[in-house]
């Protein structure tokens, strides 16, 4: 589904910050990508939805990423972004939602019939007509998710999906990633989210990538992730 | 609560109006905006010495406060900052303008004066009639309505998104005062020297939230067509309405009431 061929990119000259990173996310895939701060993680993403473009190659669905193809290729694909409040942009939830479904030319019935879908799959229902600046951070979170799954989107991608979220809000956003049927591609610093919801990881230091594997394997690695400065998860530290 | 806070507890105010249920409220958006801008273009078309005729143009959004239960208070608290500069305008005008136009109880009253009066009440009128709008209409409703009247989206989609952000904003300027207040006790509001980087902060961070603003947009299929809220059709009685407002307003343009008033009692 997502493809990375020997992709590099830096923001200025001779400072790579990626370099020369190769893998591959299959049609389902629940990806985990971590590392500490600097290691990349955020500049992968922005490759892959085609907010940057570097050296290599970037496929979506077997097709390589171009400014040609990146209308379409970018409706395979759902972003949450980390600050909520840059996503919903619109004054209300329900218009959040039809934003992207609408400019893909999905008609207006149909539109409205995922968005009923969506929130009743969620639960959230209740802020279809509320203002985006009425509702609270972690109805925000879900509420981000939602105008995404709308899109109904092959692949989505999220950064920090659980960052400043309270533990309920947090265990809601956890359950609902875990139930998404689309390939995902999650960074996070919280690796305890990251076990619970994605079944591989990747680790990237200094724009490589460090280690690839299952995620159990992986987060349970002490000194592979001490290496990389990064901590095992808390529930696996006691 | 500090300042920053009262002001975006205010803002958000304003959409717990528009979301109240009331015959104005359940018109629909064109209705009230076509009316708003009839009622806005007659009172500016009033001469600046006919302060008596413009008097009348009250009745509307007195019977709108009304209709609607939004206090009139509500209104002018919610102006207090803009007011005194409507009130402002034509301040100079007594004199530039010192010949005698009528009088008052044996009190000469200069042209200036009435036309800066009369300035003032126009301002006051258009300002509330742009509240009483602003109040009984949501604002995605009404970028739809003005989308309909074929306003130019780039306006449109700015005056939503400032909408939506002002929040946001005040929201990163209360932090930073707060931040600044911490580290500068017992100071009263922010020091000369650190209003320069207080807003080159201010600007970045607009610039930074502004451009994943707009990524978020891009990845969701944006090409420079907005899609507003579907609006509800404008009915029988909607049209009536608006018709009605147009009429009234005309009739208090093109007759004097308040003369024809004071008639009756002076000869």
């Amino acid at each position: 589904m997502i493809e990375l061929k020997n992709v590099s990119f830096s923001y200025e000259k001779d400072r790579p910050v990626i370099r020369d990173l190769s893998f591959r996310i299959a049609e389902g895939e629940s990806v985990g990508l971590i590392g500490a701060n600097g290691a990349g993680k955020s500049t992968v993403m922005k490759l892959i939805l085609g907010l940057c473009s570097g050296e290599g190659q970037v496929l979506i669905d077997g097709e390589q990423l171009s400014k040609a193809n990146l209308y379409r290729l970018r409706g395979k694909l759902g972003f949450v972004l980390q600050n909520s409040d840059n996503q919903m942009f619109m004054p209300t939830v329900y218009e959040d939602m039809i934003f992207g479904p609408l400019n893909y030319g999905v008609t207006r019935e149909e539109t409205d019939r995922r968005v009923d879908a969506v929130l009743d799959r969620l639960g959230l229902q209740e802020l279809k007509h509320r203002h985006n600046h009425r509702i609270s951070g972690g109805e925000k979170r879900m509420a981000a998710i939602a105008t995404i799954l709308a899109m109904e989107p092959q692949a989505i991608l999220m950064d920090e999906p659980s960052s400043a979220l309270d533990p309920y809000n947090r265990r809601l956003v956890i359950n609902v990633i875990r139930e998404l049927p689309q390939t995902r591609l999650i960074t996070s610093h919280d690796l305890d989210m990251i076990l619970d919801t994605c079944s591989r990881v990747i680790l990237l230091d200094g724009g490589r990538i460090a280690a690839d594997g299952p995620a159990e394997e992986i987060l349970r690695d002490r000194a592979l992730l001490e290496a990389h400065r990064m901590e095992l998860p808390l529930s696996l530290s006691r | 609560m500090n300042k920053m806070e009262k002001a975006l507890y205010e803002l958000t105010e304003m959409d717990d109006l528009a979301a109240r249920s009331s015959p104005i409220h359940g018109l629909c958006p064109m209705a009230k905006l076509l009316s708003t801008i009839a009622y806005i273009a007659v009172v500016v078309s009033f001469h600046k010495y006919e302060l008596s005729a413009l008097v009348p143009m009250l009745l509307w959004p007195v019977l709108l406060f009304q209709l609607s239960g939004i206090p009139v208070r509500t209104c002018f608290y919610k102006l207090r900052i803009v007011l005194p500069l409507v009130m402002a305008v034509g301040l100079f005008n007594p004199f530039f303008d010192r010949a005698p136009m009528l009088a008052l109880g044996g009190v000469a009253v200069s042209g200036g004066v009435v036309s800066m009066l009369t300035l003032m009440l126009k301002g006051v009128l258009c300002l509330m009639a742009s509240f009483l709008l602003m109040a009984t209409t949501p604002i995605d409703h009404l970028c739809a309505a003005l989308r309909r009247l074929h306003v130019p989206g780039m306006l449109v989609t700015l005056l939503l998104l400032t909408y939506r952000y002002v929040g946001v904003m005040t929201e990163e300027l209360a932090v930073m005062t707060e931040a600044y207040h911490l580290r500068a006790p017992g100071q009263k509001g922010i020091h000369v020297s650190a209003w320069g980087s207080f807003l080159g902060q201010l600007l970045l961070r607009s610039m930074d939230r502004a451009e994943e603003l707009y990524n978020s947009m891009q990845l969701r299929g944006y090409h420079e067509h907005f899609h507003y809220a579907d609006i509800k059709p404008c009915t029988p009685r909607d049209a009536v309405y608006t018709l009605c407002c147009i009429a009234l307003f005309l009739l208090l343009r093109l007759v004097d009431a308040a003369s024809l008033l004071g008639g009756l009692f002076v000869r």
